[in-house]
């Protein structure tokens, strides 16, 4: 980025070379001119490589295993509190595709979560009333 | 072929402590006479249940940890579906899922105790090396 930022700055410089010899009263336009410069530059990488800010119009984050992060190995079936962050509204187990969780504590979590419904800690269907 | 389960019933909530204690303790009996023992009893309280059950919306859980064969859980739920009071129960067998925490546990102590000597003796090293 700061590479960049010298290359343009001095091909600004290496332009104005020649400017600064035709007319005498250029002295200050390299500090002047360079500001513009950057200042275009800005909003124009983001759509470029760059792309880290406001570029992209939905930006995704890369879901992570909360079980992998957080070092959860224990699921447990009375666990009720941990185990309905991953019951939707309705009562289904939300896929793994929308929460993150890897294969393995996905196939534990779901074993749990129906245990859990067997002992009427969780609903099957609808809320817990 | 000892083996390790978790037993959680619920009662009914109207049901007095007493009584509780009573179907509790012949359970307790009934585990001790068929060669197995109780490791741990946990009277989890009054809960509100996620759906209704036997025309309850409450419930009292109960956690029984139980140590022993097959043949005696199939015992203990063959009471627990007699006893009238016990609305609802689950038999979980715990004892592989706990030796599998207990592997995983070991080896993160054993990761967390080797990074902290490893690197002392290898910058030693190096330094020996740079002074050498």
């Amino acid at each position: 980025m700061t590479e960049e930022i010298r290359a343009t700055t001095a091909a600004s410089s290496g332009g104005e070379r020649p400017a600064g010899g035709d007319r005498p009263s250029g002295g200050d336009r390299p500090s002047f001119g360079d500001r513009p410069d950057r200042g275009e530059r800005r909003p124009s990488r983001p759509g470029g490589p760059g792309g880290r800010e406001g570029g992209r119009k939905y930006f995704r984050r890369k879901k992570v295993c909360k079980f992998c992060v957080e070092k959860i190995e224990a699921i447990n079936y009375k666990d009720v509190r941990l185990l309905a962050q991953f019951v939707a509204e309705s009562g289904k187990i939300v896929p793994r595709r929308l929460t993150g969780v890897c294969t393995p504590h996905q196939r534990r979590l779901s074993s749990a979560i129906k245990q859990a419904r067997n002992i009427a800690l969780l609903p099957f269907a609808g809320r817990a009333s | 072929m000892n083996r390790t389960y978790e037993l959680m019933f619920i009662v009914r909530p109207d049901m007095v402590e007493e009584e509780q204690d009573k179907l509790i303790s012949t359970l307790e009996t009934a585990v001790t006479s068929s060669g197995g023992n109780v490791k741990s009893v946990e009277k989890m309280g009054k809960r509100r249940l996620a759906y209704m059950v036997r025309r309850f919306h409450d419930g009292i859980y109960v956690l029984l940890t139980v140590e022993g064969g097959g043949g005696l859980i199939h015992e203990l739920e063959r009471r627990l579906r007699v006893t009238e009071p016990v609305i609802k129960f689950i038999t979980v067998r715990i004892d592989e899922e706990q030796k599998r925490l207990d592997k995983i546990k070991a080896i993160r102590d054993a990761k967390r105790k080797t990074p902290p000597p490893a690197p002392v003796p290898e910058a030693g090293g190096e330094t020996a090396e740079v002074t050498a």
